[in-house]
């Protein structure tokens, strides 16, 4: 005689469902999802997805890094190179607030990460209960979506629309947070991909009037300038966007994270733009006649002042997330749209076209500023190492084929300035957070998400010490990450604010530092410290020709500033050279 | 130039919703000058009225932020000579005061205003107006004594014709347009 559960399960088995755990059926969601890898760290609540993991162990691979900071940068940056989502666990209370500032970075950069928290048993919920935190709440402004379960039976459906949201329309991190009794009851498990939310369109219908109106401003202008940002690599559009401006000859200018989106060796690239961008891009932003902003949004940091900016342009705006269009800058044409789709639109509708002067006036900026900045900084004969000079080596030694991760601070500007981008998606830094600390666990996620490509971490002596525990990470799992610190002993980049702006007075910007490469060693990961200008490229050589991760501590002078800077408060065309 | 804004928020039935869209006021420093929640309608659509007083373009970009929202369906927003809004006030004032005359009768009547209880120490009057109604009823009833006030946030009904309804059947069809697949 069968049971009356056993007679249950034969049906259900008979419909395709399985009976099991909530825990087990979180992995069986991540699986049908097409997820391999996660990083994360255990705790109490979490305990019973963990224990499941043992049995998918090769299905899934964890990779367990030193703090959940690091788990959260590391799958952001998974993310970034392979252009699916990074999935990252993470237990109740403490385990799930250590993830915010790394779910933070991923919302301001619109990564798609799934952050799946355990939380304590439904009925302890709201009592304070031990590592009880509301993680729904924590992280509710720093989310595109967040969601708690309760129910075992609830977690396939949430798990795919999560998947759904974080992937679609603007991507951007959603946090999962499942009770531990959710993770222990049983369900009868049948998955089914999401691909609609009534309230919830990522499918926008071209708007092809506004389009058709672009076109024509675009056909008329005569000092037109297309604006690159995160939105080309997002959506795929870097081979439309190279179509559009070489069919049209538009020069190109990129934000900080819309670099690698256009070839930087490109006749038509005219740099990066914003606080630290190059000279031309910024200058001439307010001599164009027009601008085509391309999946950016118009961020302080790139606008400087905005009472001053782009003043002589009509401004064309295409943008998949419609709340960006007219919040910092007003625009003459939204076409509130996918960046891809709305480019191939316009390419048939502009015509071919040069701006041959235009672009000279390009040119001769890009020939001041090598003079006053990019010579003394990559070519200096004398003096200690600079950045710039490290940078670039590493750029011409590996042909612009690397993926390079950065740090925050004068490193990351150095980084994002001199290298020289071949490949979509091969910058992965920190945007509109700016958050040290990421450049460590973000090298390990993308080196582990790109295992083919060489991955180059900048970091500076401060940034490293946020996340430095993450060379455990790295000992780990041997993740042949190439490590270069830009070593200044300073807070750099706030000491290079506290020179220019509050009078020298270098208040708590002085590192006294710890022996990296005796550190590196402790991890067993070989290092090298570098002083003389001489042994820069051997070792660096060195460096990349081992198979396994390696740790290069570079002594850079102490007091560099970066420019050209457009000081906060001023217009971009105010941009300086030196001070 | 700021004025007054009438905010309305149609939200499937989401937890946290309604501290997701005050967020977006607050960090704009937009102050509420009321909230008021209820069905709507379309049977599993809440509908969220907020009254603010900000500037047009500022009211326009909040409002684009509470689109973005996972769970908002769709937010539209009045001038109030686009709307016909109601508050509902409640009155408790001493019965003492009324014993003096029939003069609260007077004014309670005069107000289109109604009385919900009366008890020998005290008598519940409602009113159902704008703003400015209740706040000059409210200036007539606190001679007498007034124990307790209390009035909702604002309801509103729009004069626009096309309803939400027919914005869910669009949105629908165009949340099931998908672009062609990509060859990469
Ligand atoms: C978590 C965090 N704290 C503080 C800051 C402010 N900040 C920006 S750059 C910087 C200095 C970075 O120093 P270092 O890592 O040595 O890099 P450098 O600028 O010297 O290259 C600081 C403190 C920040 N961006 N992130
Ligand atoms: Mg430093």
């Amino acid at each position: 005689m069968k049971t009356e559960q056993e007679k249950e399960q034969a049906t259900m088995e008979l419909n395709g469902q399985e009976h099991i755990t909530g825990a087990e059926a979180i992995l069986q969601c991540l699986i049908e999802e097409g997820v391999d890898t996660i990083f994360g760290y255990p705790g109490g609540a979490i305990m019973p997805i963990y224990d499941k993991l043992m049995d998918y162990e090769d299905r899934l691979r964890h990779i367990l890094t030193r703090h959940e900071q690091g788990a959260a940068h590391a799958a952001q940056a998974y993310a970034m190179v392979t252009g699916r989502p990074g999935i990252c666990f993470a237990t109740s209370g403490p385990g799930a607030t250590n993830l915010v500032t790394g779910i933070a970075n991923a919302f301001l950069d619109s990564v798609p990460v799934v952050f799946i928290t355990a939380q304590v048993v439904s009925g302890l919920i709201g009592t304070d209960a031990f590592q009880e935190t509301d993680i729904i709440g924590v992280s509710m402004p720093v989310t595109k979506w967040n969601c708690q379960v309760k129910k075992p039976q609830d977690i396939p459906e949430v798990i795919a629309k999560a998947f759904y949201i974080a992937k679609t329309g603007r991507p951007g991190p959603v946090l999962i947070d499942i009770t531990k009794d959710a993770q222990l009851e049983k369900l009868n498990f049948k998955y089914k991909k999401c691909d609609y939310i009534r309230s919830y369109n990522p499918h926008i219908p071209l708007h092809t009037k506004a389009i058709e109106s672009a076109a024509i401003m675009i056909n008329h202008a005569e000092r037109p300038l297309i604006l690159a940002g995160h939105g080309v690599l997002i959506s795929g559009a870097e081979d439309e966007l190279k179509a559009f401006a070489e069919k049209t000859g538009i020069p190109v200018a990129s934000t900080l994270l819309g670099l690698s989106g256009f070839p930087s060796d490109h006749r038509l690239f005219t740099g990066l733009l914003g606080m630290h961008g190059n000279y031309g891009p910024n200058l001439l932003t307010n001599e164009a006649d027009l601008i085509i902003a391309v999946g950016m949004r118009f961020d302080d940091r790139v606008t400087g002042n905005l009472k001053k900016y782009a003043k002589k342009a009509t401004i064309i705006h295409i943008e998949i997330d419609e709340a960006e269009i007219n919040k910092n800058v007003i625009v003459d044409v939204e076409i509130h749209n996918d960046a891809k789709e709305a480019l191939r639109c316009l390419i048939p509708l502009v015509k071919e076209n040069s701006f041959e002067k235009w672009i000279r006036e390009f040119r001769i900026c890009d020939k001041i500023e090598y003079e006053k900045v990019i010579k003394p900084e990559t070519k200096p004969d004398k003096g200690e190492i600079r950045m710039g000079e490290v940078v670039t080596l590493i750029s011409e030694i590996t042909k612009g084929e690397a993926i390079i991760v950065t740090d925050v601070g004068q490193n990351q500007m150095y980084a994002a300035r001199y290298y020289k981008f071949n490949h979509p998606n091969s910058l992965v830094t920190s945007g509109g957070m700016g958050t040290m600390g990421f450049g460590l666990p973000a090298g390990i996620g993308a080196k582990i998400g790109r295992p083919d490509k060489i991955v180059v971490t900048f970091v500076g002596d401060g940034g490293l010490q946020m996340t430095i525990q993450e060379l455990g990470t790295i000992l780990q799992y041997n993740v042949p990450v190439k490590i270069i610190v830009l070593n200044n002993n300073f807070l750099g980049m706030v000491r290079q604010w506290q020179d220019m702006f509050f009078e020298k007075r270098y208040a708590s910007t002085k590192l006294v530092n710890p022996d990296f490469v005796m550190i590196a060693n402790a991890y067993n990961i070989p290092a090298k410290k570098v002083s003389k200008r001489e042994e820069l490229r051997s070792s660096m050589e060195e460096m990349l020709a081992g198979e396994g991760p390696f740790l290069l501590d570079i002594v850079i002078e102490k007091e560099g500033n970066v420019f050209p800077m457009v000081e906060p408060g001023s217009s971009v065309s105010e941009v300086r050279l030196t001070y | 130039m700021k004025q007054e804004f009438t905010i309305s928020v149609f939200t499937e039935d989401h937890i946290g919703i309604l501290g997701q869209i005050t967020i977006i006021l607050t960090r704009r420093q937009i102050n509420i000058d009321s909230f008021t929640a209820s069905e709507s309608a379309v049977k599993g659509v809440y509908l969220l009225t907020i009254v603010v007083n900000t500037t047009s373009e500022m009211v326009q970009k909040v409002a684009r932020q509470m689109e973005k929202l996972i769970d908002v369906l769709k937010v539209f927003v009045h001038t109030s000579d686009q709307i016909i809004y109601q508050e509902i006030a409640l009155f408790k004032v001493t019965t003492n005061g009324l014993m003096s005359g029939n003069v609260i009768d007077h004014i309670v009547r005069s107000h289109y205003a109604r009385i919900l209880e009366v008890s020998p120490e005290y008598m519940v009057i409602e009113k159902t107006g704008n703003k400015i109604e209740i706040s000059e009823l409210l200036s007539q009833l606190e001679p007498f004594g007034l124990l307790q006030f209390a009035k909702s946030g604002r309801v509103a009904i729009t004069k626009q014709v096309k309803e939400l309804n027919a914005y869910l059947k669009e949105m629908d069809e165009a949340n099931r347009y998908k672009t062609e697949p990509t060859l990469n």
